[in-house]
């Protein structure tokens, strides 16, 4: 399972990564495993505010429909538009051509408030112990 | 499939398990005094005595494809082909179940795919689904998915005041609580102009019907542009009749975003009143917001055709509080009615049937339009039904129609149920069915009523 070593995590499995001024957001290569084939993904637009912790999007996959959690709060600036025809880049790029979001963030220090790689994997590992 | 029933010996290998002497033990959270209750049944009958009892109660009824009838308002009669009949009765469609297991459910699925296949054709539209109930709750759910395709962000929808009350109440039923502001339907005098005038961009639906109530053509040249415009993108829903489109030009060559209505007349008969048939379809970007089963073609691992349901992540099994409905049905055999019909017939036969309706709809309004004391209310064209002002309640003509007459004549709609202002204006519908001799009757009937009830007239 990948953890991608300069983003930051959520518990509910959303990654961020700080790219120039901007915070790229997406699902970890843990929840894409779990969710299994991704076929719809439904984001926000360009322009709307996301707050962090409160819901801006879903993923759909053949077995379940799950929000996606802000990790950060701020100003949508950019959305994935290859997701529209291609939401299978989420289960076999995650971490990088799968990325969904980029907002401007309200509070860069926000990104501090959230998990460390390592302490995601800690999070992974006892889910995966259950 | 074969059904196999548990033997006794497996009942009580089961009740063993779970600790149970026997079933009745299972009965005992019911109070005793409810557990077997007398039913008052009488004593059984033979299978003679039983039908000629249930034939004396249908006796008591009129039955209307053996009558003179004039009365629409959403259900039509209208032919059944034989053939219609026979492919539903098959045990192969009249028994199966809903087509989850696509590798046992081919033959629904495929008639479904045929279906949806047949509807976009029929509406000019991209995409259908498996179908609704019926017309009414495909309107609720035209303007819940418009509603979901701004995300819930704008909350005004316009409604034509022209369309079927039913549709106008069910809109209302299944949006309670949504926070909608409903509006464009309060008085039915105000002309469309004026009603399309109402969206703007806080709008995120408008939803009107051609024919539309009252069984006029309503002009939708432009009207998808104007909506678009002056409601910033806001979407245009229409709902038809779908006989109609045997002879109009389809919504979805004048830009309509959402075409739907009640599929009732595509030979699925009148049968008290349902079921119907709600059949629906939009454009394929806004698909995920639409709700319904959808059937997709794809190919097995042989790389044969095959059919599936498709795009499932939209339904409420999966998407669960967020899905945009909680439809998880369809009308499985009333769509089968209709991929028969519309199979049997073809374009040209459908467009024969639509001629049929449109000329002795009008012939009987021009003969009506003739009589002392009733005017043709026909400010727009129409298709195969128009509004009579009488000279008397429409209860009393009606009644006049069936008691009194020579025999018995099944009269128009009257509109003063829905409409307390319309005392005397009577819906009349006239499809292929009417002979010209059943309309000259029924024109002589309505002649004899004036003079009967010698009905002060303006000559």
């Amino acid at each position: 399972m990948k953890i991608d070593p300069q983003c930051r995590y959520t518990k509910s499995h959303e990654w961020a990564r700080k790219e120039d001024d901007l915070i790229v957001i997406g699902i970890t290569d843990y929840a894409q495993q779990t969710l299994s084939d991704i076929v719809y993904v439904e984001l926000p637009e360009e322009g709307d505010e996301i707050t962090k912790g409160e819901a801006f999007g879903v993923v759909e996959s053949v077995k379940a429909a799950s929000d996606i959690y802000a990790p950060v709060s701020g100003e949508v600036v950019a959305v994935n538009e290859k997701l529209e025809d291609e939401p299978e880049l989420v289960n076999s790029d995650p971490f990088g051509e799968g990325w969904l979001i980029k907002v401007r963030p309200d509070d860069a220090g926000e990104m501090d408030e959230l998990l460390t790689p390592e302490d995601y994997e800690k999070v992974v590992a006892e889910e995966e112990a259950h | 499939m074969v059904f196999v029933p548990h033997t006794e010996e497996e009942r009580q290998a089961m009740l063993k398990a779970i600790g149970v002497e026997k079933m009745d033990d299972l009965f005992y959270d019911v109070p005793a005094k409810y557990r077997y209750p007398t039913l008052g049944l009488e004593a059984p009958l033979t299978e003679m005595e039983v039908l000629e009892e249930l034939q004396e109660l249908s006796e008591a009824n009129l039955n209307a494809y053996r009558t003179p009838t004039f009365l629409g308002a959403g259900i039509y009669r209208h032919w059944v082909p034989a053939v219609v009949d026979y492919v539903l009765s098959r045990g192969e469609f009249y028994t199966a179940y809903t087509p989850y297991q696509a590798e046992i459910s081919q033959g629904t699925l495929t008639a479904i795919f045929e279906y949806q296949s047949l509807i976009c054709d029929l509406t000019g539209m991209e995409v259908a689904n498996a179908s609704h109930y019926d017309g009414a709750t495909a309107a609720a759910e035209a303007v819940i998915q418009a509603y979901n395709v701004f995300r819930g962000k704008r909350k005004k929808v316009v409604l034509a005041p022209t369309l079927h009350p039913h549709y106008r109440e069910v809109i209302r039923t299944y949006t309670q609580g949504m926070g909608l502001e409903i509006v464009g339907d309060e008085a039915l005098e105000k002309p469309l102009e004026e009603v399309v005038e109402m969206v703007d961009e806080q709008t995120f639906a408008f939803i009107v019907q051609t024919p539309n109530f009252f069984g006029e053509i309503e002009p939708l040249e432009g009207l998808a542009d104007e909506v678009h415009t002056r409601g910033k993108k806001a979407l245009l829903a229409v709902a038809v009749n779908p006989i109609s489109l045997g002879l109009l030009k389809p919504p979805g060559e004048y830009g309509a975003d959402i075409v739907f209505g009640d599929g009732q007349p595509l030979g699925l008969g009148l049968n008290f009143g349902g079921p119907t048939l709600g059949f629906y379809a939009t454009k394929m970007r806004y698909v995920h917001q639409m709700a319904g089963r959808i059937v997709g073609e794809t190919k097995d691992v042989e790389g044969k055709r095959g059919f599936v349901l498709t795009l499932t992540s939209r339904e409420q099994h999966i998407r669960r509080h967020r899905a945009t409905s909680n439809i998880c049905s369809n009308q499985g055999i009333m769509t089968l009615a209709a991929t028969v019909y519309l199979s049997a017939l073809g374009k040209d036969g459908l467009r024969k049937v639509a001629l049929a309706n449109y000329h002795k709809a009008h012939y009987a309004a021009e003969r009506i339009a003739a009589l002392p004391g009733y005017t043709v209310v026909a400010d727009k064209p129409f298709f195969n039904e128009f509004v009579v002002e009488c000279p008397a309640p429409v209860a009393e003509i009606n009644d006049f129609l069936l008691n009194e007459w020579d025999y018995e004549i099944i009269g128009g709609y009257d509109l003063s149920r829905d409409y307390p202002h319309l005392a005397r204006h009577m819906l009349v519908a006239v499809t292929e069915m009417n002979g010209r001799d059943e309309i000259d009757d029924f024109v002589e009937a309505l002649r004899a009523f004036a003079d009967y009830h010698q009905v002060e007239v303006e000559a």
